[in-house]
């Protein structure tokens, strides 16, 4: 068994609600960190810790906390990014759902290191009973002293108010969330200046994933120098990973960044292998927009040195061979599942997506589509394939936010590992439409190494 | 209070000195010429607006004197401020010009090409755009898209399908204008502006955003197919208006006046009145006083864009400024330019000594010289 720091008490009756959580040791952290420390010592415990963003890109939580500017008088905030919009990633509804108090207990440490006296709990609008879930939390939280005026007689005050979100994807975008926060039009901002400098109504603000607040709370708990211990590397402490996609137990599963990805997906403790007995043909290890590692790529690196599931050990290789740690949002795909339609699948979601305020990103995306669909449906010709290659390409980089190069990279990715595969469906338009491409070269890694 | 501290930035190699908190395509206009992105978003007028149309995208080789690691990606010079001893690549980057053409290809997909029936032909600052970085055909071989014309109020007419989503009425309606009912309704390439359930756009100012959209989305309903811009000639006019400054541009055809705008300057963008504020104009002085008789002519514009309107006109034109000699730093060589020895080709053949016109085989064999016997 891996430790488990976030989910270890998740199968404890009753452990959703308040008493039950106490008596199992929860809000301790609080009282250390409000009691003991200072807000100061909580950033540097953070930054010793070596804890990275847990909503895709991995940057240095305690280094992200440290930027964030103090004018005299005016309030900062803090921002829960719970707007988990990412297909394949589901790891923070999951801790939402069943473990609210361990989210509450990091806001209430990070808001004290950060000096938010109101914080905001942003949540995707199609999660639609977990607000209620989490304002009781509050309210429980509230009625012991945990929050509202004066906390535990520390004269530390905080408020948390969870906010719905209206069902957007690029409202996951720090900026975009905050304008929506705000009451606008949920479009990104232009960066600089960034949040940490102007953010929610032009006041200091840091926007974290609910993950990453919710690791404060072992963080705080065991030290930051302990924490560092676990895993590898500068990949710290234990992630949420959501597996879904072919494979016999889909599921939210905590590890500690040190197991191979070819345990994750074939140990009984995990995955539990790929379902009804099939063979593994890709994977996404990283939520949607992460590039797409065919079998051989996924277990291996380019070097033939195993793959492990951290966030060095995924992107090594870069673009070219490797992919990222993303959200966490982890999709198998079986030798049944074609990757023309699948690439179509996203290019769908992030046209639907765009905010629209960029013309790359704007019109790229919904040219993407329009050409995938094409190739999908046995229509596509040759030079499709290469103009799919040259709008990415212009797509990524060029952007404001960061969604123009989530919809750029699985394009690029699928073309770069499967072209052989988009030449099949060109080639074969009659048959591509019966049946699937299958293997070829991108067998399972395991039946080649047998 | 000593003297402003200034920042010397350098734009394609050649260096100015701007006051801190400019933007670097700011900077690169005070330079002129080609040297200066183009802008399709961005309006210099209006704030917040720029950083969306991703047209002025430069490459920052040098990010400043303190810390002069390049930016990784292209910024948008509209939105980027120029930091000390920052050196800036547009024309002579290798990756802008891609990258532009790319943004135009973008901007062109779900544009109609209908400029032969389209009231902005000759002043659309995208269709000089596509002129100076597009594809001579299009790759796109799928259904644009196609939206109503709407009518906002009695004097604009709203014609979506050729919007190519700026931003710039959004923020004039908003700034200019103090009941805001215009913005942008769904996302992504289905977006499109409107106004609150349909309703009219009223304001005294609300003309204005004709003049600041880049296309012909939003156009003048007084002036609709009733002339093309580069048969009417610009001439500076003023009226005492209660409403705004009064001074205008008149579009005239003989002594009939088409139609009435804000008077813009080389960028495309409404200049300064004499008071030093923006030139905005009210709707009564742009739809309502079409008579010659309600202006006191000034004399002719002078028109300094490189576009088709500056077609014809009889005085009062200046060319915009050459900046190729400063950026290269050497007589750029030009491929259609006639001299006696070519430039571009062999320098050691005289094309004098060749009978008749030269053809690609006086070049191409060595051992003659391009001399025939």
């Amino acid at each position: 068994m891996g430790i488990k720091l976030l989910l270890d008490k998740a199968h404890v009756e009753g452990i959703r609600y308040f008493d039950v959580y106490r008596r199992e040791g929860g809000y301790r952290s609080v009282e250390k960190a409000l009691k003991t420390m200072s807000p100061e010592a909580i950033v540097e415990e953070v930054k010793k810790s070596g804890l990275r963003g847990r909503g895709g890109a991995g940057f240095p939580t305690g280094m992200k906390w440290s930027f964030i500017a103090k004018p005299e008088g005016v309030p900062r905030h803090l921002v829960c990014n719970a707007d988990e919009s990412e297909p394949g990633t589901f790891k923070d509804r999951y801790l939402m759902e069943f473990l609210p108090h361990v989210l509450i207990e990091g806001l209430i440490i990070s808001s004290f290191a950060l000096g938010s006296n109101a914080t905001y709990i942003y949540i995707r609008g199609e999660y639609a009973w977990i607000p209620d879930i989490l304002e009781q939390a509050i309210a429980e939280a509230k009625a012991n002293g945990f929050l509202g005026k004066n906390i535990l007689g520390t004269g530390f005050d905080c408020e948390i108010y969870v906010q719905r979100g209206a069902g957007a994807y690029i409202c996951g975008e720090e900026t975009a969330l905050i304008e929506s926060l705000e009451g606008k039009r949920g479009n990104p901002r232009i960066k600089p200046p960034f949040p940490a400098i102007q953010g929610l109504w032009m006041r200091p603000t840091v926007v974290n994933n609910v993950e990453t607040l919710a690791a404060v709370v072992p963080i705080i708990n065991m030290g930051g120098e302990e924490y560092a211990k676990i895993g590898v590397g500068k990949s710290t402490g234990t992630k949420l990973i959501s597996a879904c996609g072919n494979i016999n137990k889909p599921g939210v599963y905590e590890i500690d960044m040190t197991i191979s990805v070819e345990e994750f997906i074939y140990s009984e403790e995990y995955c539990g292998g790929i379902a009804n007995g099939k063979r593994l043909k890709a994977c996404i290890p990283g939520g949607s927009s992460v590039p797409i590692l065919p079998a051989n790529l996924l277990f291996k690196t380019a070097k033939g040195e195993t793959r492990y599931m951290n966030y060095e050990s995924l992107s090594d290789g870069g673009f070219a061979t490797g992919s990222m740690m993303g959200s966490g949002g982890f999709i198998v795909l079986d030798e049944d599942q074609c990757v023309v339609k699948h690439t179509y699948t996203l290019a769908r979601f992030y046209r639907h997506e765009s905010c629209g305020q960029c013309s790359p990103c704007r019109e790229g995306t919904g040219w993407m589509e329009k050409i995938l669909k094409k190739i999908d449906s046995g229509k596509g010709e040759m030079k499709d394939i290469d103009l799919l290659w040259d709008i990415q390409r212009r797509i990524e980089g060029n952007t404001i936010c960061p969604l123009g190069d989530a919809a750029a990279w699985p394009v690029a990715a699928a073309i770069r590992h499967f072209r052989d595969e988009f030449e099949w469906h060109v080639l074969n338009p009659e048959e591509s439409q019966k049946r699937n491409y299958g293997l070829a070269h991108y067998a399972d890694a395991r039946e080649v190494v047998a | 209070m000593s003297e402003v501290q200034k920042f010397k930035v350098t734009i394609d190699n050649i260096t100015i000195e701007v006051a801190p908190g400019t933007t670097i395509l700011e900077a690169a206009r005070k330079i002129g010429g080609e040297v200066a992105p183009p802008a399709m978003c961005f309006y210099s007028k209006l704030k917040g607006s720029g950083g969306k149309c991703r047209t002025c995208l430069v490459e920052v080789s040098k990010g400043s004197e303190k810390d002069p690691r390049p930016m990784p990606k292209l910024v948008a010079s509209c939105r980027t401020t120029v930091m000390d001893g920052m050196e800036v690549k547009n024309i002579t980057s290798e990756k802008v010009p891609d990258a532009r053409a790319g943004v135009v290809e973008f901007l062109l997909l779900n544009h109609p090409l209908d400029c032969p029936i389209c009231d902005q032909a000759g002043e659309c600052h995208l269709q000089d755009l596509s002129y100076e970085h597009g594809r001579e055909g299009t790759r796109y071989e799928f259904q644009k898209r196609v939206f109503k014309k709407h009518d906002l109020g009695p004097y604009i007419q709203l014609h979506m399908t050729r919007c190519i989503l700026c931003y710039r009425c959004v923020f004039t309606a908003d700034q200019l204008t103090n009941k805001r009912v215009h913005g942008i309704l769904d996302r992504g390439d289905h977006a499109e502006i409107a106004t609150h359930i349909e309703k009219a756009l009223d304001n005294d100012f609300i003309g204005n955003v004709i003049d600041v959209c880049p296309v012909g989305a939003l156009t003048d309903k007084t002036f609709r197919f009733k002339n093309r811009v580069w048969f009417t000639k610009p001439v500076d006019a003023h009226r005492d208006c209660p409403t705004c400054s009064g001074e205008v541009q008149l579009w005239m055809r003989g002594d009939e006046v088409f139609r009435v705008t804000a008077r813009k300057d080389e960028w495309g963008e409404v200049k300064e009145n004499s008071k030093g504020e923006t030139g905005w104009i009210c709707n009564e002085c742009r739809f309502e006083k079409k008579h010659i008789h309600d202006w006191t002519i000034e004399g002719p514009s002078v028109i300094n864009r490189h576009s088709v309107i500056s077609q014809g006109h009889y005085v009062g034109i200046t060319k915009p400024k050459e900046t190729v000699q400063e950026v290269i730093g050497k007589e750029p060589r030009l491929l259609m330019d006639i001299h006696s020895v070519s430039q571009v080709n062999k320098p050691n053949i005289d094309l004098s000594l060749i009978n008749g016109p030269a053809h690609s085989d006086d070049f191409n064999h060595p051992n003659t010289n391009g001399k025939q016997d």
